[in-house]
């Protein structure tokens, strides 16, 4: 331990720092009442460029996928490269898509994507389904911003023996994060967003220049690579993709891309923007951390290169592959900026952990506990209520981590992706079009749901040795195509949820079924900040969804 | 204000390309010709993120509507007028 000494001191001082501005932010940019959703849940829908820049920035780009997209590299090769093309794909679908949610969010003073559904479909019930995934998927979200922490405590040495021990470290952390999100709401993580994205910058950018320096250039840490994968039995490694993994790349990359945009923290960070423009630039800048996120990526090759072991896992004989961008900067970097590097993976895990729950509190505090338990909720109670639900879900996190084995927190997150998708024909198509009958949408999302699950669990993985939940690229031989071909499970689901949806909607409206009052107007759908509403364009959703 | 009341553009179709282009892995899937010691399997999709920047940004030009002098959020939602067309 004496050996990382200075990386501790460094790492333990910017976190304080972030801390102390986490605890000032309920100062900064002073709502007026912070007793309201609005304000303590999105910051008081009033975030201009540069702040919604670094928070939904900060809040997309996780210290989890900091190293986990790097270990994926590190072990699979060009198959962990998928973030890019992920990461390309998702700003037009934001620029297109969740810019409506905004639009018909601030008409209506929506907080969460189940209330849009609720006063769309006119069905509690579907956004009783909807509240609930988007809780549940978030959830094991959160447990693995901890993975991130614990991967960068691990290089340091912080380790105990018994279990309390090893936590304490992370259980400190979260009680101080806890404190300053019950408090500031959105404005923490706003505002420490901008330490932690500074801080990635700056580490990844001496990174991705000085390491190629010190390993002989970037072509010989390609050929390091490549070298590695022609040695490895694996099948599907190696600096390109083959024959067989190709449809996997492509539907989880598209795959991730909308199940990012449906999260619930993602569309709370987009909510919290001020008008249309703002979001609209930002899906410019933004891909600045997809470049950023590229760049991370191939320090898994770097990694190879530099000959890096990843520590062991949790259970005996296992590799912690998490560990492999950690150790290279320990190696590599003097440890006082070692230190710097490793606090901004530690806080890089605050931001979007502080976001998450306070998504997750917005969900329950709209669609669960004002709509089925307390009815005339004012809007302090409603915020009095969420700040203890973002306790409650980030006390659920540690617990995840404290008592069960990490894997079960990254398998539960693998479903989370999977299941978070099942809400996309009600959330995004439900922005386009009412055409689907609100019965038709439970169908399909239960079938989705159904079958996403169904399929995760047949999946074996050969390298940790277990039967089932072992990935989401499932074998098209399974459903009796002869074939080594695999391909992303949640896009199977979400086409049977879709299917399953036309086609009961088509049964009911047969049937003459009640669809229930669409709540909002057509052109709620591009209402912006400070619009008159003095004339509208009249469109149907249903001549919308014809032409497209 | 007689900006159309509508978030309909033939831009928006530029956005397409972006969504497309990342997802066509025969466009991509080789080692040469490396840049900077790149294979062109990363090179290109990096690339991609500036394709993406581009179109982006000049939808969002061509779509832009005029700054409305009044700051505060508007709650009325009457639906009066009806023959606005939309641009497309």
């Amino acid at each position: 331990m004496s050996e990382h000494i200075t990386e501790i001191v460094v790492f333990t001082l910017l976190f304080l720092l972030v801390s102390a501005m986490g605890f000032v932010a309920a100062r900064w940019r002073a709502p007026k009442d912070m007793a309201h959703l609005d304000e303590w849940g999105l910051g008081g829908r009033s975030f201009g460029g540069w702040v919604t820049w670094f928070l939904i920035g900060g809040d997309l780009y996780t210290a989890y996928t900091f190293v986990a997209v790097p270990a994926l590299i590190f072990g699979a090769g060009a198959a962990g490269f998928f973030a890019v093309p992920y990461t390309v794909v998702i700003y037009p679908l934001f620029f297109l898509i969740l810019i409506r949610l905004w639009s018909v969010s601030h008409r209506h003073g929506f907080v969460t994507p189940a209330d849009f559904v609720r006063t769309r479909f006119d069905s509690p019930l579907l956004a009783l389904l909807i509240a609930i995934t988007g809780i549940v998927a978030t959830m094991p979200y959160i447990a693995l911003q901890l993975v991130g922490i614990e991967a960068v405590l691990k290089t340091m040495g912080v380790t105990g023996d018994s279990a309390l021990a090893r936590h304490a470290p992370i259980i400190v952390a979260f009680a101080i994060l806890a404190a300053y999100t019950y408090q500031s709401g959105l404005r923490a993580p706003a505002l420490i967003a901008f330490v932690k994205d500074t801080l990635i910058y700056i580490v990844i950018l001496v990174a991705v220049l000085y390491l190629p320096y010190k390993l002989g250039g970037w072509g010989s840490i390609f050929d390091d690579a490549a070298a590695k994968f022609q040695a490895s039995p694996a099948p599907n490694d190696g600096l390109t993709l083959n024959a067989n993994n190709q449809l996997q790349y492509v539907t989880l990359a598209l795959g991730s891309a909308l199940a990012l945009f449906l999260y619930p923290h993602s569309i709370t960070g987009v909510l919290a923007s001020k008008n249309r423009n703002v979001i609209k630039r930002n899906m410019s800048a933004l891909p600045a951390y997809s470049l950023l996120l590229g760049l991370i990526a191939l320090l898994g090759y770097m990694a190879i290169s530099a000959g890096v072991k990843p520590l062991p896992g949790a259970t005996q004989g296992s590799v912690d592959s998490n560990t492999v961008v950690p150790l290279l900067f320990d190696q590599q970097f003097p440890s006082w900026f070692a230190g710097v590097a490793f606090a901004a993976i530690g806080i890089g895990a605050l931001v979007p952990a502080a976001i998450m729950s306070i998504a997750a509190a917005n969900l329950f505090t709209r669609n669960i506990y004002k709509e089925y338990i307390r009815k005339d909720a004012t809007h302090a109670q409603e915020a009095g209520v969420a700040k203890i639900a973002s306790l409650v879900v980030k006390v659920g996190a540690v617990a995840f981590i404290i008592f069960l084995d990490p894997q079960f927190s990254i398998d539960l997150q693998l479903i989370g992706g999977i299941i978070i998708l099942q809400t996309a024909p009600a959330v995004a198509i439900g922005l386009y079009t009412r055409w689907l009958h609100r019965g038709g949408l439970i169908a399909g999302w239960a079938a989705g749901m159904g079958l996403g699950l169904w399929m995760l669990y047949q999946i074996p993985n050969a390298a940790t040795k277990r039967a089932h939940f072992g990935g989401s690229a499932f074998p098209l031989e399974k459903f009796g195509f002869d074939t080594p071909k695999t391909i992303y499970v949640g896009f199977v689901a979400v086409a049977l949820n879709l299917l399953v949806a036309v086609v009961v909607t088509l049964i009911l409206r047969a049937m003459k079924t009640p669809e229930g009052v669409d709540g909002t107007e057509p052109d709620d759908y591009f209402a912006d900040e400070g619009d008159p509403r003095l004339e509208q364009a009249r469109q149907t959703p249903d001549t919308l969804a014809s032409s497209t | 204000m007689s900006t159309p009341r509508s978030d309909r553009s033939p831009w928006n179709w530029l956005l397409v390309i972006p969504i497309v282009l990342p997802l066509i892995t025969p466009l991509y899937n080789f080692d040469s010709p490396r840049l900077w010691g790149f294979p062109a399997f990363y090179w290109l999709q990096l690339s991609f993120i500036l394709v993406g920047v581009a179109t982006t940004s000049t939808v969002y030009r061509m779509t832009r509507r005029p700054p409305s002098p009044s700051a505060s959020s508007s709650s009325s939602s009457s639906s009066s007028s009806s023959s606005e067309a939309s641009d497309e």
